[in-house]
């Protein structure tokens, strides 16, 4: 079976309806369990304190918020290629959920950047490029909501989308691009050579693994959503000619 | 509750807005979804009254 058969509606909505409701209760049991490990049985930080249990919001947030946007632009590219309109709908529904987590990331990062820091914001490279992602996820929304024509918005998100994406890879790689500014590098790596202390780690990556399936089961109920919305207005337009 | 210590403010106001962003996008995505599931299933029966008349 070829995964492009997914790309059918009908065939979409029958897997998502079997697996949304899987996704659903895996992000809740780790996002609790990743919360209350994380606030009530991880120790304080020797330097930043009871601060340091933001790192259980912020990282997971960011993360994902760059994520969301990379994962839109591949259903995007695969809607430029090959006209799926699945995929366009499945990166319409990702917009507002990467924009809260965007959203989530820059409130908990100004939070905790005020006592750490002494500021609340600093237009340094990672967190300048992090706000003007923020607002590609505006600009993104707005877009879909401003064209009339679905076939034409999802063209246009979808050049929105790949130009965005250069601020979602700077907000990234900025601190190693430029190696100036506030925000230290990244908190976990796949070579292991940066890591948070062993005592922060598994929590963390509970609260990470909880955003990623949060993030999963929020984009396949407003995908669902989307279909049915296209199948309504098609329903509409054919009363539409039946009564005219 | 675990002592945070002079701290305690700006721990408590990032959990509290994360979470209420959460709740709320997790609400509204709800509340989108069943109101057009219900909006297409009234559509759809419209639309089999209207082709078998």
């Amino acid at each position: 079976m070829s995964l492009w058969e997914y790309a059918n509606p009908k065939r979409f909505m029958g897997l998502s309806g079997r697996v949304l409701p899987v996704v659903t209760i895996l992000a809740a049991t780790s996002l609790f369990v990743g919360l209350i490990w994380g606030f009530f049985f991880t120790p304080d930080d020797y330097k930043q304190g009871a601060t340091v249990k933001i790192i259980y919001l912020h990282v997971p947030a960011a993360l994902m918020a760059i994520n969301a946007w990379m994962m839109m632009l591949v259903a995007s590219l695969i809607w430029l290629v090959r006209r799926h309109h699945v995929s366009a709908l499945a990166a319409k529904a990702a917009g507002p959920v990467g924009l809260t987590f965007t959203v989530i990331a820059l409130v908990t990062g100004a939070i905790w950047g005020q006592p750490m820091w002494g500021t609340w914001w600093a237009w340094d490279p990672r967190l300048t490029s992090f706000l003007i992602l923020t607002l590609f996820y505006f600009g993104y929304l707005a877009m879909w909501q401003a064209v009339e024509n679905p076939d034409t918005a999802a063209d246009l998100t979808s050049v929105l989308c790949l130009v965005g994406s250069v601020f979602a890879l700077l907000s990234r790689y900025a601190v190693n691009f430029w190696n100036q500014g506030l925000h230290q590098g990244a908190s976990l790596s796949m070579d292991k050579e940066e890591h948070v202390a062993d005592v922060f780690y598994l929590p963390l990556l509970l609260c990470i693994f909880g955003f990623v399936l949060l993030f999963l089961a929020l984009v396949l109920l407003r995908t669902r959503t989307e279909i049915r919305a296209r199948r309504l207005s098609i329903l509409m337009a054919q009363e539409r000619v039946r009564n005219a | 509750m675990p002592d945070l210590g002079k701290y305690a403010d700006t721990v408590l106001a990032a959990y509290c807005l994360s979470i209420l962003c959460l709740l709320a996008l997790v609400g509204l995505s709800l509340w989108q979804g069943r109101k057009m599931k219900q909006a297409l299933a009234r559509a759809e029966v419209a639309a089999r009254v209207g082709s078998e008349a």
